[in-house]
């Protein structure tokens, strides 16, 4: 993302609506100007805010005026008057930060928008998670953060290291070039973005195993983490697996997403397949 | 913005919300799903939701890339539900999002029979999605818990803000936001609806 600098008129609005600070005014140009290792190109400045289409000359020019009679004039705080924003050609790698960050953008290894994952949204078509199975979603740098991708890496060398299976369709496994060893490509490590979901299945019966794992880990990650397990329900909607065993590790469960089960498959080729979770 | 999965928050801090999305599966009933998926939410309007959205294009208010320079004095604050149910152009979530069971429930049962083929789950309160599947003859096939937030939480800002920036399910409502917005209760609340891409 780019600021135009002769739009610009410094009215600071865009500073506050940035997650990740990354707006500031510039006291030497006296402009808004972004920090592009902090931003991660997640266009909630772009997207976010409204735009006017007013010349600048003459909003800088009235704004000088009434600051004289020590009168303020600010802009609605959703706005940008001058439209100064203007989204540039991103190109590998910094790419990636715009894929993780921006939910509008869609994840081109997986199609989804958002964080780029179904997770248990779809499992009533995909069978992702079976009985006696548990679908872990790590999100790291959730809410308002930020992750640098080599941060996330120290998790995924120790998922792989236990022997735990990576999502294959999942945004961050097609980040790996060796999802044996949960390795990333070197070429991504440095990239920031807002969030990154890392998605693993085990049997539940290591859910516990797992749990501790993330926990000890987590605390060699410079940010925060968002934990979701994901599980099928029996034959009558009750779910007496998991539950139990998350309860008994301290999580106090309140709030989920509930898959009702209505969903099928219903493109044409695929119609007489069984469904089938995609794990490597 | 009214995402409840990862929000921070007690129980009772969203009983009144109930986030119903249909989410097509890729590759494998999301050939032909657009009508379908306007057919999702048309069949939201009686009940009177608060928001519909979808993550391409956003909820029912939206940022306006050609406002007026009267706009420091008057917006247009009325929710557009049937923009955002002729927007929908791509496979993707879409959502509805209620403010009491009653119309949550209702809703279900009548996505249930309209038999639309697509995954559709309730984002909340399990107690309160439970109830609702009773209502709607449903039976839960998954469930995805939240667990809240681990690791380095002291990067997290206060309470009081967390509680407002959560509300954003992709957390594009940033902290010094809300903490500037946060003595002006009504234009916060419609500014954040803009600036959440997914209306959950």
């Amino acid at each position: 993302m780019k600021i135009n600098p002769n739009k610009c008129v410094a009215c600071g609005n865009c500073t506050y609506v940035c997650p990740m600070g990354a707006i500031y005014i510039d006291p030497k140009i006296k402009r808004a100007t972004i920090n592009r290792d902090e931003c991660v190109e997640c266009y909630a400045c772009y997207n976010g805010l409204s735009t006017e289409h007013m010349n600048p000359s003459l909003v800088r020019m009235v704004r000088g005026l009434l600051q004289i009679g020590r009168i303020r004039f600010d802009p609605e705080p959703d706005v940008c008057p001058t439209a100064a924003f203007e989204p540039e050609d991103l190109q590998w790698p910094r790419v990636i930060r715009r894929a993780f960050s921006d939910p509008r953008a869609t994840h081109e290894s997986t199609g989804v928008q958002g964080r780029g994952t179904e997770e248990v949204k779809t499992n009533d078509v995909t069978n992702r998670v079976k009985h006696n199975e548990v679908g872990f979603t790590i999100e790291f740098g959730r809410p308002g953060v930020g992750v640098r991708l080599r941060d996330i890496q120290k998790m995924t060398w120790a998922l792989a290291k236990a022997g735990v299976a990576f999502e294959k369709r999942n945004p961050f496994t097609s980040l790996m070039n060796d999802v044996s060893t949960g390795t990333l490509r070197e070429d991504v490590l440095d990239e920031k973005v807002l969030s990154a979901i890392v998605e693993i299945k085990v049997s539940s019966d290591r859910t516990e195993e797992i749990l501790k794992l993330v926990h000890e880990v987590e605390k060699e990650i410079d940010t925060v983490v968002c934990l979701g397990v994901g599980t099928r329900c029996d034959e009558n909607g009750d779910e007496k697996v998991i539950a139990p065993i998350l309860e008994r590790n301290g999580y106090k469960l309140e709030r989920a997403k509930t898959n009702l089960g209505v969903g099928r498959v219903t493109n044409s080729l695929l119609k007489n397949e069984a469904p089938s979770g995609g794990i490597q | 913005m009214t995402n409840t999965l990862h929000r921070y928050g007690s129980a009772e801090s969203f009983e009144d919300d109930y986030i119903v999305f249909a989410t097509p599966s890729s590759g494998r009933n999301d050939v032909g799903c657009i009508p379908k998926l306007k057919r999702f939410l048309e069949l939201a309007l009686p009940f009177k939701p608060v928001n519909l959205g979808d993550p391409p294009h956003g909820g029912a208010l939206r940022p306006c890339k050609n406002l007026s320079t009267a706009a420091n004095w008057k917006r247009d604050i009325t929710p557009d539900f049937r923009a955002v149910i002729d927007g929908i152009s791509e496979p993707a979530s879409v959502v509805a999002i209620f403010d009491n069971q009653s119309a949550a429930e209702q809703f279900l049962k009548l996505a249930k029979e309209a038999d639309l083929g697509l995954s559709i789950n309730i984002s909340g309160s399990i107690e309160g999605a439970r109830q609702c599947c009773n209502f709607a003859g449903i039976t839960r096939h998954s469930v995805g818990y939240s667990l809240g937030f681990e690791g380095k939480t002291e990067k997290l800002p206060n309470t009081q803000l967390l509680a407002l920036t959560t509300m954003c399910g992709h957390g594009m409502i940033s902290a010094t936001f809300a903490r500037k917005m946060i003595d002006r209760p009504r234009s916060a609340s419609l500014a954040s609806l803009r600036n959440c891409s997914a209306a959950d």
